[in-house]
């Protein structure tokens, strides 16, 4: 080829440098998947092929129980802060620029910027005087403390969509006699729709995985899937851990990829 | 005037404020009349989109009033308005269909699904769209989608269409067969058409009337042939086709060139000192220098097939530029560095105002 161009994969070395990384990435995740069907006892050393362990996790009512509780908050979370974030796009981007954009786009944000950790102490004293002047103890806490952190990872992609649109698509609309609402229902939704999608989608996988808050937020018995596992951790381990965590990560996969192909169709 | 479609009256507009601020528009009236073909032509930032914007409902004028057929308008939002628009992007709606687009005015007016579905069928007929129906926009070319446009903008019956420059993403071809197209919609429905454009030819072309624009003022408003032939001053002159500019004296109602030669170009009696003639280059002779013309070197001669185009310049440096018909053989029989006399075709030279 008479192509002459710049282009990375001709630098020495990159074949090797790309193989590494991508060992590094997916090694250790295909080893937790392989050991899942492990037959030893052992998480080193093994001893055949076995399906015993996802028979064992699916048979555990913790486990049931938890993941019950994930998917409970999850879906909860996943729909509070994708209707947040839907609003929260909209006031941002169907306007005309305004003074301190930049400065509403970080609060908005803002899960993305405060340590995690940071969040989780503050959320546990606020839930704590919160518990003790109304008395609830139930799931409400962990599911507006998911709902808070979902909001960005719902935000950013709605926007995205937002700011792709052609404005005047309704403009056009209100000149052929839509009212503000018939341009939001007929025109503004129907080609958010991929967007809020996505969004939530994003926001639910976000929310399954979260470790941390939930950790410092839960009561006594709300362990979701990812707190459970932390927990089995410390006292033993068993591949049943693995074959839970398999089974997470394939559900993870599938709405990732759906997520891919909802975001990319509509941009070509 | 009761057939008025249109009425702007004293319109200004402001955008930005204090030292930001730009003037938009300045003080600007204009009635357009029922049924009339009208175009708002000027340069890019000239104020004639705004002016269009303005009477969509798109933007509220910062003072004046906007009537249509003598109601003031001016605070109705675009959508109670009777006033449709054809967009320069189109803004087909990407998510429904080529029928589904055009229907969709009349079913937000809330009309009974019958007449709907009867005018919507008429439409696509009235651009030769009947067979795409039920495509999508994007599967739909450029010329195709312009025609959507000009359907879902004419099926509520507008009392008055505005097309923003809806012919500049066309190429050539496509863009002259769309101008003979919008004349005959406009003929056979009969609906006021206001028409943005920069494209002086366009305008020409198309017109009952053109409202020249610059720097947020309408400069001339007339007839294509009274702004190419009387253009009041050197910004119409030089927008509209080609113009030689030529310094002249005045004095007595009378006009001399400074460098000599005739004109039958007059003033008004008050006026005097310094003014400037403008001459098309298709009104100026090449003759044989004499007394009675206007001598001239000729520099250079273009060969463009219909016409030949001259330059050549004066005893005081300016050029004058004279477009010849070309004859039979191609040939006007002139060799550049000739010297020449220029004469004007009679009433083909104007003294421009200020």
């Amino acid at each position: 080829m008479a192509n002459r161009a710049f282009s990375v994969s001709r630098l020495p070395g990159f074949t090797v440098t790309a193989l590494a990384v991508f060992a590094i990435l997916y090694l250790p995740i295909l080893t937790l998947v392989a050991y899942s069907f492990n037959a030893s006892q052992s998480v080193a050393v093994w001893g055949g092929l076995t399906l015993d362990w996802y028979g064992k996790a699916w048979a555990n009512d913790h486990v049931k129980d938890a993941t019950l509780r994930s998917l409970t908050i999850a879906v909860s979370a996943s729909l509070i802060s994708t209707t947040v974030a839907t609003l929260a796009a909209l006031g941002t981007t169907r306007r005309k620029p305004f003074k301190g954009q930049t400065f509403i786009y970080v609060m908005i944000n803002q899960p993305l910027m405060v340590p995690e950790i940071v969040t989780a102490v503050a959320l546990l004293i606020f839930f704590a005087s919160i518990k003790i002047a109304t008395g609830y103890q139930g799931l409400g806490y962990l599911i507006l403390a998911h709902s808070a952190f979902c909001v960005p990872f719902a935000y950013l992609p709605i926007r995205a969509r937002l700011e792709g649109m052609d404005f005047s698509l309704e403009t056009a609309a209100a000149d052929l006699y839509a009212s503000p609402w018939q341009t939001f229902r007929h025109v503004t939704l129907p080609l958010l729709g991929p967007g809020i999608i996505a969004g939530s989608m994003l926001a639910f996988v976000i929310s399954l995985d979260d470790v941390v808050i939930t950790e410092f937020v839960k009561s006594g018995g709300q362990d979701t899937l990812p707190t459970y596992m932390l927990g089995q951790m410390r006292r033993q381990l068993t591949p049943e851990i693995n074959a839970v965590s398999s089974m997470l990560l394939a559900l993870t996969v599938a709405l990732l990829t759906a997520f891919f192909l909802l975001t990319r169709k509509k941009t070509n | 005037m009761p057939n008025d479609a249109i009425e702007a009256r004293n319109i200004s507009k402001i955008f930005g404020q204090g030292e930001a601020a730009v003037r938009a528009l300045d003080n600007v009236s204009v009635s357009i009349s029922q049924g009339e073909f009208f175009t708002l032509l000027g340069p890019s930032g000239c104020g004639k989109t705004t002016l269009l914007r303005m009477i969509a409902g798109f933007e509220s004028p910062t003072s004046g009033q906007i009537l249509l057929d003598g109601a003031d308008v001016t605070e109705l939002p675009p959508n109670k308005r009777p006033v449709n628009t054809v967009f320069q992007s189109y803004a087909l709606f990407p998510h429904l269909t080529v029928a589904q687009n055009v229907a969709f005015g009349l079913q937000m007016l809330g009309k009974p699904r019958a007449e709907v579905a009867e005018t919507t069928d008429r439409m696509l007929a009235l651009v030769k769209l009947d067979q795409m129906a039920g495509r999508k926009t994007s599967q739909l070319s450029g010329g195709q989608q312009q025609r959507v446009a000009l359907a879902r903008a004419l099926a509520p019956a507008p009392r008055v269409l505005l097309l923003d420059e809806p012919l500049s993403a066309l190429d050539l071809k496509l863009r002259k067969e769309m101008q003979i197209e919008l004349k005959r919609l406009q003929h056979e429905t009969g609906i006021t058409f206001i028409f943005v454009t920069h494209d002086q030819e366009e305008a020409l072309t198309m017109s009952d009337r053109i409202a020249v624009m610059s720097a947020g003022k309408i400069q001339q408003i007339g007839a294509p042939r009274d702004i190419y032939t009387r253009p009041v001053n050197r910004f119409v002159a030089g927008f509209i086709g080609e113009t030689n500019f030529l310094a002249a004296e005045a004095a007595n109602g009378r006009v001399t060139l400074k460098g000599g030669g005739p004109t039958d170009a007059t003033v008004e009696s008050g006026r005097s000192g310094a003014v400037t003639v403008a001459i098309r280059p298709e009104q100026v002779r090449i003759g044989a220098p004499g007394e009675g013309s206007l001598p001239a070197t000729l520099r250079d001669l273009v060969y463009f097939g219909t016409d030949t185009h001259c330059y050549l310049t004066l005893a005081d440096g300016s050029e004058v530029v004279v477009r010849l018909q070309s004859p039979a053989s191609g040939d006007v029989g002139l060799e550049p560095g000739a010297e020449v006399g220029l004469s004007f075709a009679p009433g083909a030279a104007q003294v421009l105002g200020d």
